[in-house]
C-alpha cells in the first residue's frame, strides 16, 4: 500500500475538518483503510487511479484507522474498506467493503452530479 | 483485439501458480486476475499451513509473492474481470467490458484457456444481514476485529474460517460466541482446540442465526435453538458459514455440477467419473485430467475443488492445469 501517491491526501485528526471544509463544493471521496486488509489493498490502486482520472473534479484523501482510530470511530466506520463520500462537510454516500472500480465511479458521478 | 495461446482466469493460488507453469514453458500466458485480485486468502491474516513458511505468511503477502513470481517468468497480468466467454468455437473468445457484451470486439481470443475462478462467500439471508452489513454484520472479522474492542461478538459458522475469524475477534472483543448449526465443528483439530480453550469463546451447538436488529448499528439477534428462539444482545456478527464456487461466468459454455462446481476428468463426482470414462486412453489413462468438458478449456482450484479446498492443493491444481494446457496445445499442432 503506497503512502506516497501525489493525488492521494491523508487525513489525520487535525486536518480533517480543515480539508474536509476548504474542499467547499467539491466532493471529497474518503476512503478508511489499515495496512493489514486485505480488501484495502485491492481497492488501493483502483482509488489511487481514481485520484489522478478525477483529478480537480474530485478530492480523494484516505484515512488510516489505526493510527486514526477516532476519525474511524467519529464516522461509524465498523468494515474496512469503507468509501464516504463527503460534500460541504456532509456525509453524503457511503460504501462498504471493495466493490470494484465501477462501484467507486458509480458513486462519484452521482456525487458529482447533486 | 490480441491472441494468445494461453488464457488463465483468476488470480488465486490456482491462478497464479498456472501462470507460473505456463510462463515457464514459453506459453506466454495473459492472466485475467480481475479487480478483486488475489482471491479469498486477501481476507484472512496468516496462513499457517502453506509449506516452505515455517513462521506462517499472511495472505495478502503470500499472494503478492505469487503473482511477483508468475510475473518474474513473463506472465503478463491484467488487473480485469472477465465478463463473458465464448468457448463454441476456437479460438475461444474473452470479453473484460462492463455489462458482459459479446457483441462487441472480444478482448482476447486464445487457444487454450485456463479457468481458476474460486470460489466467494455465502451469505445467510436471514433478515437485517444485508441491513446491517458494515455496521456490525462482516464478512471479514480479520479485517474488522479492531472495530469490536471490548464488544460482544458472534461469529456464524463451523469451518476453518470461522475458527479464524473467531480468533481474530479474541483479541479485541469482550465475547466471542460461535453459533453452529451441528454439535461439533467441522474445522481442522488444531483450531478447534485453540478456539474453544479459549475464555472468550463459548460454542452455541445445533443453534442457527434467524434475525439482526439494530437501529443504526447491529444490537440484538435472534437465535434458534431445538425450535426456541431467543433475542439477545449483540454488537456484531461475523458471517463465515462456507463458499460457493464462482462459476457464473462459465455457467452456459461448461458443464457444472447441480451445486455449481466446474466438471473436470479428474473431480471427484460422478460427473467428473464419466468424463474421466470418456476420455480413457488405449493405455488407460486419463488424458489432460484437468480438462473440463470443452477440449482446450480447463480448469483449477476451488472452482473446481468440491473435497479439499487448501490454498496447496488449489496451487497444485494449477500446475496440473498448465501442464495439461501445454501437453494439449503441442498436441494440436
Amino acid at each position: 500500500m503506497s503512502d506516497t501517491n501525489q493525488g492521494v491526501t491523508h487525513l489525520t485528526q487535525d486536518t480533517f475538518s480543515q480539508i474536509l471544509s476548504d474542499a467547499g463544493e467539491l466532493p471529497v471521496m474518503v476512503d478508511f483503510f489499515a495496512e493489514w486488509c486485505g480488501p484495502c489493498k485491492m481497492a488501493a490502486p483502483v482509488i489511487d487511479a481514481l485520484s489522478v482520472e478525477y483529478a480537480g473534479k474530485v478530492m480523494i484523501a484516505k484515512v488510516d484507522v489505526d493510527a486514526e482510530n477516532q476519525l474511524a470511530q467519529q464516522h461509524r466506520v465498523m468494515s474496512i474498506p469503507t468509501v464516504i463520500i463527503f460534500k460541504n462537510g456532509k456525509e453524503i454516500n457511503r460504501m462498504t467493503g471493495f466493490a470494484g472500480k465501477e462501484g467507486y465511479v458509480t458513486m462519484l458521478t452521482k456525487a458529482m452530479s447533486e | 483485439m490480441s491472441h494468445v495461446k494461453l488464457s488463465i482466469i483468476g488470480s488465486g493460488p490456482a491462478g497464479y501458480t498456472a501462470a507460473l507453469y505456463a510462463a515457464r514453458a514459453d506459453l506466454a500466458p495473459v492472466l485475467f486476475a480481475g479487480q478483486k485480485s488475489g482471491g479469498q486468502l486477501m481476507w484472512t491474516s496468516d496462513v499457517e499451513n502453506y509449506p516452505g513458511f515455517p513462521e506462517g505468511i499472511t495472505g495478502p503477502d503470500l499472494m503478492s509473492n505469487m503473482r511477483k513470481q508468475a510475473e518474474r517468468f513473463g506472465a503478463q497480468i491484467i488487473d480485469q474481470d472477465v465478463t463473458a466467454v465464448d468457448f463454441a468455437t476456437r479460438p475461444f473468445k474473452l470479453w473484460t467490458a462492463t455489462p458482459a457484451d459479446t457483441t462487441v470486439e472480444p478482448a482476447m481470443t486464445a487457444d487454450a484457456v485456463i479457468l481458476a475462478l474460486g470460489a466467494q462467500s455465502i451469505m445467510l439471508g436471514v433478515p437485517g444481514e444485508r441491513e446491517f452489513l458494515g455496521r456490525g454484520v462482516s464478512t471479514c472479522a480479520v479485517c474488522d476485529a479492531a472495530f469490536f474492542r471490548d464488544k460482544r461478538t458472534y461469529v456464524i459458522g463451523g469451518g476453518d474460517s470461522a475458527m479464524e475469524d473467531t480468533l481474530a475477534l479474541t483479541k479485541f472483543a469482550d465475547s466471542v460466541t460461535i453459533v453452529h448449526r451441528r454439535d461439533q465443528f467441522k474445522a481442522s483439530k488444531i483450531m478447534q482446540a485453540r478456539v474453544l480453550k479459549h475464555e472468550k469463546v463459548t460454542p452455541r451447538w445445533n443453534t442457527a442465526l434467524k434475525e439482526i436488529r439494530g437501529d443504526e448499528v447491529v444490537k440484538e439477534i435472534v437465535l434458534e435453538t431445538a425450535g426456541t428462539t431467543e433475542t439477545v444482545p449483540a454488537d456484531g456478527v461475523f458471517i463465515a458459514i462456507g463458499h460457493t464456487p464462482t462459476s457464473e461466468l462459465v455457467a452456459q459454455s461448461v458443464e457444472l455440477d447441480t451445486h455449481g462446481y466446474i466438471v473436470t476428468r479428474q473431480s471427484v463426482t460422478k460427473n467428473g467419473v464419466a468424463l474421466a470414462s470418456a476420455a480413457l486412453s488405449d493405455t488407460g489413462l486419463v488424458a489432460f485430467p484437468t480438462m473440463t468438458s470443452v477440449d482446450g478449456v480447463f480448469a483449477a482450484g476451488d472452482c473446481v475443488d468440491v473435497r479439499y479446498k487448501q490454498a496447496v492443493t488449489a496451487a497444485g491444481q494449477g500446475c496440473s492445469a498448465a501442464l495439461d494446457a501445454e501437453r494439449w496445445l503441442e498436441s494440436q499442432e
